[in-house]
């Protein structure tokens, strides 16, 4: 009966898990595949270890239950040099081959670290509010509320910085997140293969709007980029008025694109909490 | 007059209210039953100045058991809340309410839940144990309760009164500091982690001094029951940890009460030092709780597979290296936050070294079985239930320690799932299996077995069908801490099965209810006559249940490892001589200055200045008074223990 409830509740996991995307499965960019590769091969490397566990867990207290008394019965045998040997031996070894794992995939995946390319990168500044994201493409002056455009194949380096509480800034099916902090400045890079559109959101607490800290990711081809870059031009200019404006709380969904003429502006955004305004701190 | 606290400082929206009704209502029954039933005086006399580390124990774990029930509650309500919030549906908390609804879950479930039940088990246990009559301060013993309990009602009268804090239960600035967290929430979850957290530290000193300075003539430390080394371990932990969780709280309250800059983003400030800090305690807190959880399995296993434990020097090292790994492994909580690859890397490998002494324990364990005669009674339930449950969150827990995994996984709810997986398969599975295993030796009759089966069955099945879903959904990319989210992700319906899930868990706990009650009423019929109700291995067998307040009446001789079966085993067992001893007299003070504590807290939540003068005076009053009173202990004589106990001495 328990057994049965068991399958039952597994089951009904299955069938729910059918409706949704695997985000960190079925990724779309370089940085997104090695880290599922490393999350597999990570898991492959740990069965060796789980899977006699749940053996032994199993026929050991099968074998040696009370009812059996054709089972052997040592009350006093309490140790085997060899046994413990065997297993303080193994997990040793296992860590240790995953250690080697941890070394090399936090290097080549760190976050800090540019793409190799023969394409130049991006340079997208990303900056956290409340509660949406902004982001500012210096080189090609245009700007935009919680819609990223980015072209496919080519690295994007991220910059990121927060005008409100912490933040996370995370695309699943690009890759891994960093996090966005007031007055400090993260950086991440990305790409991404195919076109399409891509969730982002936040993945750290950030007041009472967290849940509204989403944005999309579109990666299309560099016309389709180019096109955008244009018509973006077109679009209102984003002015220090106008981003006082922004900074203020709202829940509100819509997207809009600006045109930047300060490229000065993140920096400004970052030295708000240098303090020197309020006469202190920075120097 | 009253600070900042006035009229609309209580509740006026109707699940709030709700909320708020429950705690006064429910506080108003207990004050009418006890004094319907005239019991005020045995109340007072008996527990709530009593000294004896078995009494206190018990309403460690009362209280304990209460606030699992609200924890409990809080989570059927964020659980039903996602469920029903898909896409154009809100759900029925508002934003703000359910931020405050988890920041209470984790909180009061880590604080107020598994730490009482942990401190409680160690009471009840630990003393009887090493063969001591008591610990080693127990007017302490005593302070540290009442503090734990002042800390507790804090947190339930920010439920009445004011709000509590919505931003996470390790509250991270900048959000918690003043500019985003204005309201008195966040200074409610200090002040109430502030004096619960002052209480766990003087336990802490408390138990160390008791295992190395108590223990019964002959016993040595490599003498000493697993569970003892535990705790051992565990308390370490909590002199080293809780400092810093004293001193990282008072500077985030500096900053919200003195406009200070310690963690702010500007002037100089950096929260990135909060979030080092407070993982700095963090982390070893989750060791203090499953340390002492590991040895509870270890004692259950050994006892009911009728063989010694197997390994239990390899067991002694497991305990003591994981107690030091656990300092050096803080970083995994924020690989994100931005360092190195070298430091990430490094803090990655620390984490996982800890995974070999876990893995040696859990194979111990296995073959304390392996030749054994395994007896299936309910605690090895919660024992199976646990290896099953842990094995696959400390294998969850390795894939976060790989920084290049955690960037993707980090608090999504994968993440969620792991630690649940932790505390839930492995804290609270051991403390169940715990208080199954010692209930008799504090009441003298055994709990009911069915009942204690179906229950720990439904908190095995529930826990797959809550948290499956849960890693899942992390890996749909589903982030921790959402009011709602778009419906085309398709979370729903694992959300919904996460929600079924909990409730079978609701259906263990109410079984627990039950098994009680019936216990209860059957308790004749389940008396333990003979002190051993499951032949077991360790001294606090060798005495009747319920033991009495002094534990042993002679003082016993101890040769080696499992005292008392080797005593059951050998007529030739050494004896000791029964001799008069002191036990300290009950006192009210632990309760009064935890008061007056919680006075200055309340005072310094509300802004209300002269409560805070009026309770910091009644606290050195107090204190004064009670260190100038010599007259805090009682001799016990031959006469009083053979009116106890016929025919012991």
């Amino acid at each position: 009966m328990p057994i049965i409830a068991l399958l039952g509740v597994i089951g009904l996991m299955v069938f729910a898990a059918q409706g949704g995307t695997m985000q960190m499965i079925d990724t779309k960019g370089t940085i997104g595949d090695q880290q599922r590769d490393t999350l597999f091969l990570a898991v492959a490397i740990m069965l060796i270890i789980i899977v006699p566990v749940f053996f032994l867990a199993f026929f050991i207290p099968l074998r040696y239950r009370e009812g059996n008394k054709k089972a052997t019965y040592r009350p006093d045998w309490e140790s085997s040099k060899l046994l413990e040997f065997i297993w303080w031996g193994v997990p040793i070894i296992i860590v240790g081959v995953l250690s080697v794992i941890v070394w090399q995939t936090s290097h080549s995946l760190d976050p800090y670290k540019p793409l190799a390319s023969d394409r130049q990168q991006l340079k997208v500044q990303v900056v956290a509010l409340q509660w949406r994201w902004l982001f500012l493409y210096p080189d090609y002056q245009v700007a935009s509320i919680d819609e990223l455009v980015i072209p496919i194949n080519q690295p994007v380096e991220f910059t990121i910085t927060s005008d409100a509480p912490m933040n996370s800034f995370w695309i699943p099916q690009l890759g891994g997140q960093i996090y966005a902090m007031s007055g400090m400045s993260t950086k991440l890079h990305l790409n991404a293969r195919e076109s399409g559109d891509y969730r982002g959101t936040s993945a750290n607490l950030s007041g009472e709007g967290h849940a509204d800290m989403n944005f999309t990711a579109k990666a299309r081809s560099i016309d389709e980029f180019n096109a955008w870059v244009t018509s973006a031009k077109d679009s209102e200019q984003l002015t220090v008025e106008l981003y006082e404006k922004l900074r203020e709380p709202t829940r509100d969904p819509a997207t809009s694109t600006y045109s930047l003429y300060d490229t000065t502006l993140y920096d400004s955004v970052i030295n708000r909490y240098m303090g020197s305004e309020h006469g202190g701190g920075h120097h | 007059m009253l600070g900042m606290l006035g009229f609309d400082d209580l509740p006026h929206d109707p699940i709030m209210l709700g909320g708020a009704l429950s705690i006064v209502g429910g506080g108003l029954a207990v004050i009418i039953l006890i004094t319907f039933l005239k019991k005020w005086t045995w109340l007072y006399r008996e527990w709530l100045t009593s000294l004896d580390p078995k009494k206190i124990g018990v309403m460690y774990i009362i209280v304990a058991l209460v606030m699992l029930l609200r924890g409990l509650g809080d989570a059927v309500m964020l659980r039903a809340h996602q469920a029903l919030a898909s896409g154009e549906a809100q759900g029925f908390l508002s934003s703000d309410h359910f931020q405050q609804v988890f920041t209470a879950h984790g909180t009061i479930m880590i604080f107020f839940v598994a730490m009482g039940l942990m401190f409680g088990l160690i009471n009840l246990v630990l003393p009887l144990q090493l063969g001591a009559r008591d610990v080693a301060f127990p007017f302490l013993n005593s302070v540290s309760f009442w503090l734990f309990f002042m800390g507790m009602a804090l947190i339930n009268v920010s439920l009445v009164v004011g709000e509590f804090a919505a931003a996470g239960w390790l509250s991270y600035p900048p959000l918690s500091g003043i500019e985003y967290s204005p309201g008195v929430g966040v200074d409610y979850w200090i002040w109430a982690l502030q004096i619960s957290g002052v209480g766990s530290l003087l336990s802490g000193i408390n138990f160390i001094v008791t295992i190395l300075k108590m223990r019964a003539p002959g016993m040595k430390l490599m003498d000493m029951p697993i569970f003892a080394w535990s705790v051992f371990g565990a308390m370490l932990l909590v002199i080293f940890a809780f400092p810093i969780l004293t001193a990282t709280l008072g500077m985030l309250s500096l900053d919200r009460l003195l406009g200070m800059h310690f963690f702010t983003s500007d002037m100089g400030g950096n929260p990135m030092m909060y979030i080092n800090l407070i993982w700095a305690w963090g982390h070893p807190e989750v060791y203090i709780l499953i340390l002492p959880a590991f040895g509870i399995f270890s004692e259950i296993v050994a006892t009911f597979a009728r063989k010694k434990l197997f390994g239990y020097t390899s067991m002694v090292a497991a305990i003591m290296a994981i107690a030091f790994f656990s300092y050096v492994v803080w970083l995994h909580h924020f690989f994100t936050m931005g360092a190195g690859a070298n430091v990430n890397a490094f803090f990655g490998i620390t984490t996982m070294i800890i995974a070999i002494p876990t893995g040696v324990k859990v194979f111990n364990w296995l073959f304390t079985m392996y030749r054994g005669r395994v007896k299936f009674t309910s605690p090895m339930y919660w024992f199976l239930g646990f290896i099953v449950t842990f094995t696959i969150g400390g294998m969850t827990g390795m894939l976060h320690a790989v920084p290049a995994i955690d960037f993707q996984m980090h608090n999504s709810l994968f993440l969620v799932a792991h630690f649940h997986n932790m505390i839930i398969g492995g804290v609270v599975f051991g403390f169940m299996a715990g208080l199954t295993y010692w209930f008799p030796k504090i009441f003298g009759f055994t709990l009911h077995e069915g009942l204690g089966k179906a229950a720990a069955w439904c908190w095995i099945i529930g826990f797959v069908g809550a948290f499956g879903p849960l890693y899942i959904l992390g890996i749909m990319g589903a982030t921790r801490r959402l009011d709602h989210y778009d419906a085309s992700l398709g979370w729903q319906g694992l959300f919904i099965v996460a929600g079924i899930g909990l409730m079978i868990m609701m259906l263990g706990a109410g079984l627990q209810a039950l098994q009680l009650l019936v216990s209860i009423i059957q308790r004749k019929k389940n008396r333990d006559t003979t002190g051993d109700p499951w032949n077991g291995r360790t001294l606090e067998w060798s005495v009747p249940s319920p033991a009495p307040s002094y534990n042993f009446a002679i003082t016993p001789v101890i040769r080696g490892r499992d005292a008392f079966w080797d005593m059951k085993h050998d007529k030739n067992y050494p004896k000791n001589k029964f001799e008069p001893f002191h036990l300290p007299k009950n006192s009210p003070f632990g309760l009064l200055i935890a008061f007056a504590s919680f006075l200055m807290c309340f005072a310094l939540i509300w802004h209300i200045w002269w409560l805070l003068i009026v309770g910091t005076l009644a606290l050195l009053a107090l204190l004064i008074v009670r260190f100038a009173d010599e007259d805090t202990e009682i001799l016990i004589t031959k006469e009083v223990v053979a009116r106890e106990q016929k025919g012991v001495v």
